[in-house]
């Protein structure tokens, strides 16, 4: 696999273009420890501040400092420390400013984050506001990756499309409703968790699918949002553990991760996964996927995201496109939508059964879901496909012409317009 | 920390209301009545009250010095306002625990207060 070199200073502009020249290797470890001491590091402070407000910008001050002095003079020894030592400074610097916080700067100064803070929760209860449903999913998203995973606010823009000062109001505005609305700093208990830890799950999976259906020769400078959105998926399981959903989201990344090599071709093209090279897939990543599935559904408490990887494991396991066990698949999907009736899964059931039952029932089914995935191109897309093999190349053509219209997604674009040109 | 729960509902859903039965009006206000009664209880209920509808109300503008005074609610919206309450409670999760409770109609908007002691 080609290496992917984070992206930094993504407007090309100021100090956070200075890494540019660094090697990928540097840059690997520096991404790594920004991970690892971010949320950390936040969460210490939010705890000891109340103020999740401050405690989110000084640590992401912190880093900041560190993408423009670690390039000129090393990464230190100590990186976790710096990043602790820098936050910690420039929270007391902002806090100088009005003396009723000489209580707070006391505090900090006797303090030694995080090392004595070292609460397992912190991160936790983190990550439980930034996706608290008080704020909208994007912002939930955006906050995640930046107090949770360390990432610059340009680098999140990068990631998500939209220009640096937007994403950066989108993320103040956030901040500000958490400080003035009171959204607490915690993980909700009993019979309030299920909910609120979905609204955990699904900006990982977002984040994920972000990350991996923009995977193409495009981005090969980004920092990789499916594996941050691996990392924090591990990083949750790991302060659940008791969570077979946390589990099964894992195991679902792991599965779809697996295949990314055979997903693009040597000139940079997608492949989709009937035409993939199955040698190229990553068999000791699709055990490993296998393995953790297996572990949640010992706990006996099956869910979407483990149907969804059972649904990648059966692919995963499976020879060749020709002899998945479609059966099982669609079973899979029955049971899926037992859960949740969506017309997505809905389509991709039809996708599964047209191999089982033909082309012409899955079409029936397709169809049916006209009205409610009208703008939606991988309907169409999927019609084009099933239209093919009923040898309807007309109709075909003019519904791959319609999921063009709608597509946005370059490789998916290129995708069609070479089937478009056969 | 300090919230107002406010109530509101479609302009349909009030006119659904008003043509209740009487015995299943009874029963609605019962619930609200509960809801109040068991939040005070515990402390939580500051104040609240139940507003007349729209059709009662009056708007005084201030706009450049001068006030006019116009019949009506400040917005034509298809949600109105149908009461109130102000809680006292730890955090937000708590406020919307309240809120998910409300029997009394569709919507409750959850609005911090400004502390005006803090600052």
């Amino acid at each position: 696999m080609a290496r992917r070199k984070p992206r930094r200073g993504a407007s090309g502009g100021g100090s956070l273009g200075a890494l540019r020249d660094s090697t990928a290797a540097t840059d690997a470890a520096v991404v790594a420890v920004f991970r690892e001491e971010a949320g950390r590091l936040t969460g210490a402070l939010v705890r000891l501040l109340g103020d999740f407000d401050l405690a989110e910008e000084v640590v992401q001050d912190s880093i900041v400092a560190a993408l423009e002095k670690w390039p000129v003079q090393g990464v230190p020894d100590k990186p976790g420390a710096w990043l602790m030592t820098t936050a910690k400074r420039r929270a007391i610097d902002l806090l100088r400013r009005d003396q009723r916080h000489q209580e707070k700067i006391a505090l900090l100064e006797r303090s030694t984050l995080p090392a004595e803070a070292a609460e397992a929760d912190d991160r936790l209860r983190l990550i439980f506001t930034c996706c608290h449903p008080a704020l909208a999913q994007e912002a939930q998203v955006a906050l995640t990756l930046r107090a949770v995973a360390g990432f610059t606010t340009p680098e999140i823009a990068a990631a998500f499309l939209v220009s640096e000062a937007t994403m950066a109001q989108r993320i103040v505005r956030a901040k500000r409703k958490i400080v003035d609305a009171h959204i607490p700093y915690r993980v909700p208990q009993g019979d309030r968790l299920a909910g609120r830890l979905d609204a955990v799950l699904s900006v990982l999976y977002l984040m994920f699918n972000e990350g991996y259906l923009s995977r193409g020769a495009q981005v090969a400078v980004r920092r990789d949002l499916a594996e941050d959105a691996l990392w924090l998926a591990r990083l949750v399981s790991g302060l659940m553990p008791d969570q077979a959903e946390v589990i099964g989201l894992l195991a679902l990344m792991k599965l779809n991760l697996a295949r990314s090599r055979a997903r693009f071709d040597e000139s940079g093209e997608m492949v989709l996964l009937p035409d993939q090279d199955r040698n190229l897939w990553d068999h000791v990543a699709i055990a490993e996927g296998i393995e953790l599935l297996d572990k949640a559904g010992a706990m006996r408490a099956s869910g979407p995201y483990q149907l969804q990887a059972a649904i990648a494991a059966l692919h995963s396991e499976s020879k060749s496109w020709e002899e998945t066990d479609w059966h099982q698949i669609v079973l899979l999907y029955d049971a899926l939508l037992r859960l949740s009736d969506s017309p997505v899964v809905r389509l991709n059931r039809a996708v599964a059964l047209s191999h089982f039952a033909g082309p012409e029932i899955a079409l029936g089914e397709v169809n049916d879901l006209a009205i409610a995935l009208g703008d939606y191109h991988l309907f169409h897309s999927t019609r084009a496909e099933l239209l093919d093999r009923l040898g309807e190349p007309a109709l075909a053509r003019e519904a791959r012409l319609r999921a063009l219209e709608l597509c946005q997604n370059p490789a998916e674009r290129s995708l069609l317009e070479r089937k478009l040109a056969r | 920390m300090r919230y107002v729960l406010m109530f509101a509902g479609s302009v349909d859903e009030q006119e659904m209301w008003e043509k209740l039965p009487k015995e299943q009006l009874a029963a609605a206000h019962e619930a609200v009545n509960k809801w109040f009664e068991d939040h005070s209880k515990a402390g939580r209920i500051v104040g609240g009250e139940e507003l007349r509808g729209p059709s009662t109300a009056t708007t005084v503008h201030h706009k450049n010095g001068k006030v006019s005074i116009t019949d009506g609610p400040f917005i034509e919206a298809k949600e109105v306002i149908g009461g109130f309450a102000i809680v006292e409670v730890k955090d937000l999760d708590e406020a919307l625990e309240m809120a998910k409770t409300w029997p009394g109609g569709s919507l409750v908007e959850v609005r911090p207060v400004v502390d005006h002691s803090a600052h």
